[in-house]
């Protein structure tokens, strides 16, 4: 674990980017020195978007976005980068918002769910014990009572965040966990409850409908909760994020979006597209394994990172 | 999980199959849709740029501008390519050494080691009969030898005991001593999950690849990736030398790009694919099965195996029996529901099958789903051994009470029992064509003209 090697909040999230970020600037800068933009360029710039995974069709819109009134002028690397960067921000802006639990519920409810490996569970621990040193009574809920070693797992985010897991055996009804999380939650008056979910792709209808009911059943134990519904999304993954939100948004009543492993050199391009097409929420980004790698979520670094601008 | 992309290019493809002659700008044209399609799949864009490339160079040769069937053409010349992209032929796991043999599993977090090396322990224990170990060399994920261990308890293959804060260059010496002694077969080496650009985890893997010498290193790759599939399977494949890939998650509804990409850049093979979260969900990959699927042309090979693998043996011979007498009663027909839905049910099916693409979507569309098919065998279980070798006795008061039983309207057993009647009047035709010499048309039979494209 990086615990003991102390930087500065920015300068992790600038390491962590950096990598994200190297082939995609060099990428732009093998384009321009100072070159005309005509549709050749366009395309090759075009192509540079796609390879960060920023889909065909994002990648068109900001290509067109840069052409406007600049088509067919001599145009620079850095004014490329600057141009791009602000269309980006410009798509983010309105969807960073960090999870605020300060909202007056007790307990304030986040349930996490996603795919298989995404990393919800490292998330929920990491929040967990964020949400500890800020003050706050946490609680975890083990409800992914599908995986193997799932629960342990959580038990020991439990042990090094000092917050009690709710758990039971592998196999049981995770909509029953659910419950009994929320119950104790408020019978022991805790601030922040977290609670776990089995990764599940969402094709398998199934594995969803069980997921509708954890979340019905929530709500059921305390009005309006779950209060926020994350989805931690892997930047590793391609265009199909987008279904994942699209799916999961429906079952599951999404509220936001966490996005994991952007320390390697993944881009994570399809945040852009999933801003664009669904307006939710992006809460935070895990820059590395470190409880400290969770941040939130800057459109300015990111949208300047993802162009590699420093 | 192709279905997106074969969707795609089974429109790109129609546009030109109905065209007689094609110019160069028709199959340019098609091409640049081909390439976004490709690209909207997750395909690496320098993999798709050489595709499109090498597609193009071929087909705008003469010989196919002047064919009779010159989109037909493109698209034999679009499968091949495809084929040749995933590599020719399957490979299987390579167990030919002085045991135990090790296998090493690398690979990002959460791409899914630790399922796919209990999943190939179970495999290779079951099917190839070798005694297997597993060892969990992941120090760092809380709770994932423990989680090892679990799954091999589930699948009844021995687990190399935790020793709480061994490294994981001593775990492995651990492991191959007790391998050695224990007179194992293979040794499976699950590895934490690592970035590839974290250059002290590397280092480490490469550490426990000189310790272990392994026969295989698999890379397992989760198949949603995205383009950074390519730098992710260089880097692996450069820095500690892969063998193979393992491509998880190939029950996603990603469109498989990943698949493509890996295997081109770095020339190594696709050995195996994961589908599923059940234990047994781990398949070979077939490259031209696979090509032949993303073209919506269907993975019928596939099909037949999986048959062949679920169907019990003895009802196929029974059915087969009755069939040749012309016999099909509902009894019979639960037979079949029952066998559908071991298949994995009718989505699953209609996927594999040729031509099937657009009617499972429409099918999706109208929500069809198994649930119709369990229904039906509900009905048939409300009805006495008489009725079901005999429909013709049911009247109307039986049929009341096969409803109420069924917890469905009469007219769903009116449904059913016309359904059964269509399939009993065709079972009478075929065994007729049987005993005339011809061959009936079977599931597996083509549209005309495709079986070219298959090999």
């Amino acid at each position: 674990m990086s615990d003991t090697q102390k930087k500065s909040w920015f300068q992790r999230l600038k390491d962590g980017l950096k990598r994200s970020t190297g082939a995609i600037s060099t990428g732009i800068g093998n384009i321009f020195t100072k070159r005309k933009l005509d549709d050749d360029t366009l395309e090759e710039l075009e192509d540079l978007l796609i390879t960060a995974d920023l889909g065909v069709s994002v990648a068109g819109k900001l290509t067109k976005a840069l052409a406007k009134g600049r088509y067919d002028k001599e145009i620079d690397e850095e004014e490329v980068k600057t141009v791009l960067a602000a269309e980006i921000e410009a798509m983010l802006a309105p969807v960073a918002k960090p999870l605020d639990v300060n909202k007056g519920h007790k307990p304030h409810v986040i349930l996490m769910t996603g795919v298989n490996g995404a990393g919800k569970t490292t998330t929920i621990g990491k929040l967990a014990k964020q949400y500890r040193d800020a003050g706050k009574r946490v609680m975890m809920a083990a409800g992914d009572t599908f995986r193997a070693a799932a629960v342990e797992q959580l038990v020991v985010w439990g042990e090094r965040a000092g917050v009690p897991v709710i758990t039971k055996e592998i196999g049981s009804d995770a909509a029953a966990l659910a419950f009994e999380a929320v119950e104790r939650a408020i019978q022991e008056g805790v601030d922040v409850l977290l609670i776990d979910t089995a990764g599940r792709l969402q094709n398998r209808r199934e594995l969803m409908d069980e997921l509708a009911k954890v979340v019905r059943v929530i709500g059921k134990k305390l009005d309006g909760a779950p209060h926020d519904t994350v989805i931690v999304l892997d930047a590793t993954t391609g265009q199909n994020a987008l279904h994942q939100v699209e799916v999961f948004k429906e079952i599951a009543k999404l509220t936001g979006i966490v996005m994991t492993k952007l320390d390697g050199t993944a881009r994570g391009g399809v945040l852009v597209a999933c801003a664009e097409k669904f307006s939710l929420p992006v809460h935070a980004i895990g820059v590395g394994e470190g409880i400290e790698d969770l941040q939130p979520f800057s459109p300015r670094d990111f949208a300047r990172m993802i162009v590699g601008l420093e | 999980m192709f279905d997106s992309l074969s969707e795609r290019l089974s429109g790109i493809f129609d546009g030109l199959k109905r065209r007689g002659a094609l110019k160069e700008s028709d199959v340019s044209d098609a091409l640049r849709e081909v390439r976004v399609a490709l690209l909207e799949a997750d395909v690496a864009l320098p993999v798709v740029k050489d595709f499109v490339s090498r597609v193009k160079d071929k087909a705008i040769g003469q010989s196919v501008l002047k064919s009779v069937t010159p989109g037909q053409q493109v698209i034999k010349i679009v499968h091949d390519e495809l084929v040749a992209m995933l590599g020719a032929e399957a490979s299987g796991i390579n167990l030919l050494g002085v045991p135990p043999v090790v296998i090493l599993m690398v690979g990002l977090q959460g791409s899914g080691k630790t399922t796919t090396t209990a999943k190939l322990a179970k495999r290779l224990t079951e099917k190839e009969g070798k005694k297997v170990m597993m060892a969990s060399l992941d120090v760092r994920r809380p709770a994932a030898q423990e989680q090892l261990k679990v799954l091999g308890e589930q699948i009844g293959v021995k687990t190399l005991p935790i020793v709480a804060g061994q490294m994981p260059v001593d775990i492995t010496r651990r492991a191959m001593d007790a391998a050695r002694l224990q007179g194992f077969d293979v040794l499976m080496l699950d590895t934490a999950g690592r970035l590839h650009v974290d250059a002290e985890l590397m280092a480490e893997v490469k550490a426990v690849r000189d310790a272990s010498q392994p026969l295989e290193t698999l890379l397992v790759a989760d198949s949603l990736t995205g383009q950074d599939a390519v730098n992710v399977a260089k880097a692996f494949d450069g820095e500690v030398g892969i063998t193979g890939v393992a491509l998880t998650r190939m029950d996603g509804d990603g469109r498989g790009g990943a698949a493509l990409s890996m295997r081109a850049v770095t020339g190594k093979p696709i050995k195996l694919a994961g589908f599923g979260e059940k234990m047994d969900a781990l398949e070979d990959f077939h490259p031209e099965r696979v090509a032949s699927r993303i073209l919506g042309m269907g993975d019928v090979v596939s099909l037949v195996e999986k048959a062949a693998a679920t169907i019990e043996k003895e009802d196929a011979e029974k059915m087969a029996k009755k069939m040749a007498k012309g016999e099909f009663d509902l009894d019979d027909m639960r037979t079949q529901l029952r066998q559908m839905s071991k298949l994995g049910g009718v989505q699953s099916i209609l996927g594999m099958l040729p031509g099937m693409g657009k009617i499972k979507q429409a099918m999706a569309g109208a929500s069809i789903d198994d649930k119709v098919f369990r229904r039906q065998e509900a009905i048939i279980n409300s009805m006495t051994p008489t009725e079901r070798k005999k429909p013709q006795v049911l009247n109307a008061s039986r049929k009341k009470r096969i409803a109420a039983g069924a917890g469905v309207e009469v007219s769903e057993v009116n449904k059913l029992l016309k359904a059964h009647m269509q399939m009993a009047k065709m079972m009478k035709q075929m065994s007729k064509m049987g005993k005339s010499g011809r061959m009936p048309m079977m599931p597996g039979a083509m549209p005309p003209g495709f079986d070219k494209f298959l090999p």
